[in-house]
């Protein structure tokens, strides 16, 4: 299989297998008319398999969304074909109306509030701002959109 | 060290040295209440209960009226613009209008943290949901150190409702603070204490049991909690579960003689009355305690001193 190079935009690269069509949907670029590929089950050396995503004319990316869904992703910065950055991600310390709590005794279930969630522990938990409710990055996150 | 001006949300937003300021002066007030009957003179405190409570209500309503303040409110969300649809932010805004300090218990987790950022005066925290319940915190604090004189080097059996008991998760996170606090937690597969609390008591010394009778001895502390009827989405599982637990003196049999029995009240069927009698039960006096502390509280966070 050829997938092109792209000339100027983004590759996220080293997205743990199984995990690109989630950082795809929450990029929510339907609509765009720009050009992306998601490729499943590459083979990569570190990690055995991974997904790649690759976005032609997009520059803007909500990093801290997709470190909680991958923080070992890479993303690429590309201009005229060329590598001009490089960013590792990492798990934010705080995020802000990206997801939603679960618990459905929360008062966020019935109180317009910015939905807060703050990492508690290395192991990439984070805890709901309002009721304390756990949830691990890279599970099944519940996110606003 | 000062509290004024600041919210009371979960067990441990106090340092220990601010707790053992609080506790100083509720140790003031026992000792001659009278000292204080108009600390709060001219202040009013707003008590918005969105569902039932007689007792830390009516605790709260004591403290003030008896530091010389006074006291507007709801007991209930029927009577309050909630039953309209008004948010929690827009009701403290309007009540903060009115009052100096705000007590508040609400059935969802985290409403007092909602109340608390949008108001500029004190909020605490009086219950939210299965959550935090910070002041029934302090009070069990407050008749341990009376009781055994420091807050380190106990073992504390804590039975029954460990899922939904807010005073059980509250009194154990400001717990652990202290040297030496060795937990042995008492209940049924299904009660067993949350995962939040979990992970707060990864590097504690617990050891979680279905044998009541069996932890018995170990004990210096025995903190009862009633099974929450309304925590339960259906009535079966409450049933199942309900009488679970249920403390007498035949239980009582193999317990230290310096026991202290303690019990956030109201109870159900989970002590038997007969306990009652016996010298080690403080679930009365803890409830007295309650309002001593809330007292030196209220006093805290509006900034007033005799």
């Amino acid at each position: 299989m050829t997938i092109k190079g792209i000339a100027n935009g983004i590759v996220i690269d080293h997205i743990r297998a199984g995990f690109g069509m989630k950082v795809l949907e929450y990029l929510g670029l339907e609509g765009r008319g720009d050009t992306v590929a998601l490729i499943m089950n590459a083979v990569s050396d570190k990690h055995g398999r991974k997904d790649i995503i690759k976005i032609e004319n997009y520059q803007n990316l909500p990093l801290d969304v997709i470190g909680l869904i991958d923080h070992n992703a890479t993303v690429n910065y590309i201009t005229n074909h060329r590598i001009v950055d490089k960013k590792q991600l990492s798990l934010p310390k705080e995020v802000e109306n990206v997801l939603r709590c679960k618990n459905p005794r929360c008062v966020t279930s019935i109180e317009q509030v910015t939905h807060t969630f703050r990492l508690v522990s290395n192991t990439g938990m984070y805890s709901c701002m309002y009721c304390d409710d756990l949830v691990k990055a890279g599970s099944e996150l519940n996110f606003s959109r | 060290m000062s509290l004024q001006g600041r919210d009371l949300l979960a067990p441990l937003d106090f340092s220990i040295e601010e707790i053992d300021m609080l506790f100083r002066e509720a140790e003031g007030i026992i000792a001659s209440p009278r000292d204080y009957a108009e600390a709060c003179k001219g202040y009013l405190l707003a008590t918005l209960f969105y569902e039932p409570s007689t007792r830390t209500r009516f605790s709260f309503e004591a403290a003030m009226l008896k530091l010389g303040g006074q006291v507007i409110g709801f007991s209930e969300p029927n009577a309050s613009s909630a039953s309209k649809g008004e948010s929690i932010a827009d009701t403290i805004r309007t009540v903060e209008c009115y009052s100096d300090i705000a007590v508040i218990r609400h059935p969802k987790e985290g409403a007092a943290t909602v109340a608390a950022h949008v108001a500029g005066i004190p909020v605490i925290n009086a219950g939210d949901g299965g959550h935090h319940h910070p002041t029934q915190t302090l009070t069990d604090l407050l008749t341990i150190k009376r009781q055994k004189g420091s807050l380190g080097n106990i073992t504390v059996g804590m039975c029954g409702d460990l899922k939904f008991g807010r005073t059980v998760h509250s009194l154990i996170a400001a717990l652990l603070r202290y040297h030496g606090v060795r937990f042995v937690l008492v209940s049924p597969e299904e009660l067993k204490v949350p995962e939040y609390v979990r992970e707060e008591l990864k590097n504690a010394d617990y050891t979680e049991t279905q044998d009541l009778a069996g932890s018995m001895p170990d004990l210096d502390v025995l903190y009862m909690t009633r099974v929450q009827k309304e925590r339960f989405f259906n009535e079966e599982d409450y049933v199942k579960l309900k009488d679970r637990y249920i403390l007498d003196m035949a239980k009582l049999e193999n317990a230290k003689s310096d026991l202290m029995i303690m019990h956030p009240l109201p109870r159900v069927n989970e002590i038997a009355p007969e306990v009652d009698k016996d010298s080690r039960a403080m679930y009365f006096p803890q409830a007295k305690n309650g309002m001593y502390i809330r007292m030196a509280l209220i006093m805290a966070l509006l900034g007033v001193t005799v």
